[in-house]
């Protein structure tokens, strides 16, 4: 089953062409992997389809739902949230506190205080945060915000998470480590979209590669295929 | 036609007390990302010493540029140094000192005021110079707005040379494009930091004293200033003085139009237009 | 450590009860002046309380509070011995709700200081137009009120205030006020973590509105005489602003300190030498801006952690995140 169709999407910047025409499926209980040059439009594809910005033609399909048009907070509570490249947790609030507003706000219907409660503590056991759960989020690491903001969105109970460079900045254990982390978001039947520049963590975990340039998808299919694809190598070597 | 003809000019020639109004909290905004709420006081102020030094000691008032521009360049370079460039060392994010800088500028507006206040109180003031009319046929031209105009122009000229020409103006203008770089390249931010907020409150000077040939003044005429200046650099763009002129000319004949049909309003015409402007272009009205 | 916490969360509402009642029992004792003087007190704590009600909790400077004043005084002049005080109450309120759900709408999208200058420019739309009007369609400037008696009014604005202090602290328990604080700190994240932030700050916007518009047609009884010029005064605007600022508003305290002080000052000023109040507002502002970004609450907090320095090395263990991440940029 496809969770998301996107098709002939594009987006325009004072006449620069920041995505242009991508189309996408993405199958439930995958591991997309999303890369390219610095500027080839990844994180601009993540906000039009997370609704941070709106595109100029195409649309998003998520659960057979036409969701381009949407607001973001309306997006999220259908179960597609997004993680942000340059961090951004709640400074000011607890990992607790962050974490429990995503569980309060971002879940599809009402949830009752002890319900959020009790999602967030077994979301902060699950990414291991349960012990810095009364930390301001500011004064952690970046490897443990990037956590926060990960834990933040699952509170959320999404079908469709999409990681924007997670693992940037991340030293070799910590990246190992974020990298199980997908895999067990994964196991639990959440789909995941990321986009990476870590190219061990992207060769060894996504099932499907999507490659984009200057706006547009030049190359899908298995790490494998993507590793020997010649116009991949050309861009990449020749960048 | 006539009445057209009438209008344009009258809006050209308020129109160049406009641009003046401008150039400096363009420059200010631009370089210092202070938006300087103040800049009208300082243009009430320079009227002040206009009008003061004309009346007691006769002097001509285009001459009181040289008491009024000095005054002020000193007042805005000791806010620079002392009250801004401190609250920008303290703050830590842009975002915030914008919106910082804007909360002591309103201090500083109000403590502005009242010294003002309390050396010239609350009474309306003014003087008349040149205030006779020459025709041009059916076209009636006053002569102190024609000598304002051409005032304007001059000012305007010469500080576009100043900041074009002179090794000071591009070591300003290097640091309001790329404050990092210009860094490296030996340039005191710092100083020039205090130079250009002084500068800008050396033009708020100027515009003071060609506000007091033709308008009536009241210590609390400042605000109405400012907003007009904030108008303009929306209407011309940011840090350009010729962006200035035009918007300025666009103002004024904006100004003259609806003086024309409604005197009372022309005010509550400029406010809405400047929140019109506001709404149209949200992410950034002072973007470049 | 626990009774600690214990009295530390029961202090506060004890001092606050036991001051209501004072409060409450003053008119039976007090001098008349006395209750003039804290009828204006009120006044500015109440419009504190409302703009800190929505500008502390989004972050969002607004300097629309003299439009919702203004309304409420304007209101109680055009619908003068109409309607009985608390219909007029209620009426002005909602309209200022209403003016502030419009106003809300068309701007909250905008950034930090364009919002502020927005609202600030519509005090002066809306007093020109209105003063404009009064002049040449009207032909009759300014209404007349019919005066209330001061320890009424003194009793309104009572309410007025814990219904303020009532509803701060509902919505900071809820959950909303977690949202607030998320829309506060990262309006983006929050966003896209569910949190529809448009709505919720522009009907906070309306609440505190609700409350500043109440809040003028009880004090415009006290006025006799209202015309555009004195209600959409941009004084209103700052005022509330600076005082929220140098009190501090990481407490409910912080508000009510520094508009008590101010409100004070101005009593005491503003028949003495009006520019004087003006000269020290201005110089308290500047000088709270540089050196107590926090405000007195901020000082107390400081100078309490000055005096309890042996506590700080037990928290700096807690945090055992270690280095500090980067998140510039």
């Amino acid at each position: 089953m496809q969770i998301l169709q996107v098709e002939g999407l594009s987006k325009n910047f004072g006449g620069l062409a920041a995505v242009s025409g991508v189309d996408l499926q993405v199958e439930s209980g995958e591991i997309l992997g999303l890369i390219g040059p610095n500027g080839a439009g990844k994180t601009t594809l993540f906000n039009l389809i997370s609704g941070t910005i709106a595109p100029n033609s195409g649309k998003v399909i998520f659960n057979n739902e036409v969701i381009s048009g949407l607001k973001p907070h309306a997006i999220c509570k259908k179960g597609l949230v997004r993680t942000f490249q340059s961090c951004k947790t709640f400074p000011g609030m607890s990992v607790y506190q962050n974490v429990l507003l995503g569980a309060l706000f971002g879940s599809p219907g009402k949830i009752s205080r002890e319900q959020a409660d009790v999602e967030t503590r077994e979301i902060l056991e699950f990414t291991e945060l349960a012990e810095l759960s009364d930390v301001p989020a500011e004064s952690l690491t970046l490897e443990k915000q990037k956590k926060v903001e990960v834990a933040r969105a699952l509170a959320t109970k999404p079908k469709l998470l999409m990681l924007d460079e997670m693992m940037a900045g991340l030293n070799p254990t910590e990246v190992a480590e974020s990298m199980e982390l997908v895999r067990k978001i994964r196991d639990k039947g959440i789909t995941v979209i990321m986009i990476e520049h870590v190219m061990k963590a992207i060769m060894n975990i996504c099932e499907r590669i999507i490659v984009l340039d200057h706006g547009k998808k030049i190359a899908e299919g298995t790490p494998e295929e993507i590793s020997k694809n010649k116009t991949v190598i050309e861009i990449y070597l020749g960048e | 036609m006539v009445l057209l003809i009438n209008i344009i000019l009258n809006g050209l020639l308020l129109g160049g007390i406009y641009a003046v109004t401008a150039v400096g909290l363009s420059l200010q905004y631009g370089v210092a990302r202070i938006l300087n709420i103040a800049h009208g006081e300082y243009i009430m102020v320079g009227a002040f010493l206009t009008w003061l030094v004309h009346t007691k000691f006769g002097v001509n008032p285009l001459l009181c540029l040289a008491v009024a521009g000095p005054a002020m360049f000193i007042l805005g370079y000791l806010v620079q140094t002392f009250l801004f460039r401190k609250l920008k060392e303290k703050t830590p994010t842009p975002a915030e000192f914008e919106g910082s800088s804007m909360l002591m500028a309103f201090g500083i507006l109000f403590v502005i005021q009242s010294i003002a206040i309390f050396l010239w109180g609350t009474n309306i003031e003014g003087y008349s110079y040149l205030a006779y009319s020459i025709y041009l046929g059916d076209i009636r031209l006053s002569v102190n707005r024609l000598v304002i105009l051409i005032a304007a122009l001059a000012i305007c000229l010469l500080f576009y040379l100043l900041l074009t020409r002179t090794r000071t103006g591009k070591a300003i203008r290097a640091a309001s494009q790329d404050p990092d770089a210009a860094a490296l390249m030996g340039i005191n931010i710092n100083r020039m930091l205090a130079l250009c907020f002084a500068l800008g409150a050396m033009m708020a000077g100027f515009a003071g004293m060609l506000i007091s040939l033709v308008y009536q003044l009241q210590t609390n005429m400042g605000m109405q200033y400012t907003i007009i200046a904030i108008i303009v650099v929306v209407l011309g763009g940011l840090g350009s003085i010729p962006g200035s002129l035009i918007g300025g000319f666009l103002l004024g004949i904006l100004g003259a139009i609806v003086n024309s049909i409604e005197p009372g309003l022309h005010m509550a015409a400029y406010y809405l237009l400047f929140m019109i402007l506001l709404l149209v272009k949200p992410s950034g009205i002072f973007g470049r | 450590m626990d009774n600690n916490n214990k009295l530390k969360k029961i202090i506060g509402p004890v001092i606050l009860v036991l001051i209501l009642a004072f409060m409450i029992s003053l008119p039976l004792f007090a001098q008349n002046y006395t209750i003039i003087l804290l009828r204006t007190i009120l006044m500015y704590v109440a419009l504190t309380l409302s703009w800190v009600l929505f500008s502390g909790f989004t972050g969002y400077t607004s300097l629309a509070t003299a439009v919702f004043y203004g309304t409420g005084l304007y209101t109680a002049g055009v619908l003068n011995g109409v309607l009985p005080l608390p219909l007029l109450m209620l009426c002005s309120g909602l309209i200022s709700a209403v003016l502030a759900l419009i106003i809300g709408t068309i701007t909250l999208r905008l950034r930090g200081i364009y919002f502020a200058i927005f609202t600030l420019s519509s005090v002066e739309l809306i007093k020109h137009v209105l003063n404009w009007y009064e002049i040449n369609v009207l032909g009759v400037r300014g209404h007349y009120v019919t005066r209330v008696d001061y320890g009424t009014v003194y009793y309104i604005l009572l309410a007025i205030v814990v219904l303020i202090l009532i509803t701060t602290y509902l919505i900071k328990r809820s959950r909303y006020g977690l949202a607030l604080s998320g829309i506060k700190s990262c309006e983006e994240a929050a966003v896209h973590t569910g949190v529809n932030a448009t709505a919720l700050k522009v009907l906070l916007f309306a609440l505190s509105a609700f409350f500043i518009g109440m809040t003028g047609t009880v004090m415009a009884t006290g006025m006799l005489y209202v015309d555009s010029i004195i209600a959409f005064n941009l004084n209103y605007s700052f005022f509330p602003t600076l005082m929220a600022i140098f009190g501090g508003m990481s407490s409910m305290f912080g508000p009510i300190i520094g508009a008590t002080v101010f409100a004070y000052l101005q009593e005491y000023l503003i028949t003495r030498s009006p520019d004087a109040y003006m000269f020290i507002f201005g110089l308290v502002m500047i000088i709270t801006i540089l050196y107590l970004p926090d405000g007195l609450v901020g000082l107390y907090v400081r100078i309490r952690e000055l005096l309890l320095q042996k506590a700080i090395p037990q928290i700096r263990r807690k945090i055992s995140g270690g280095k500090h991440a980067n998140t510039a940029s």
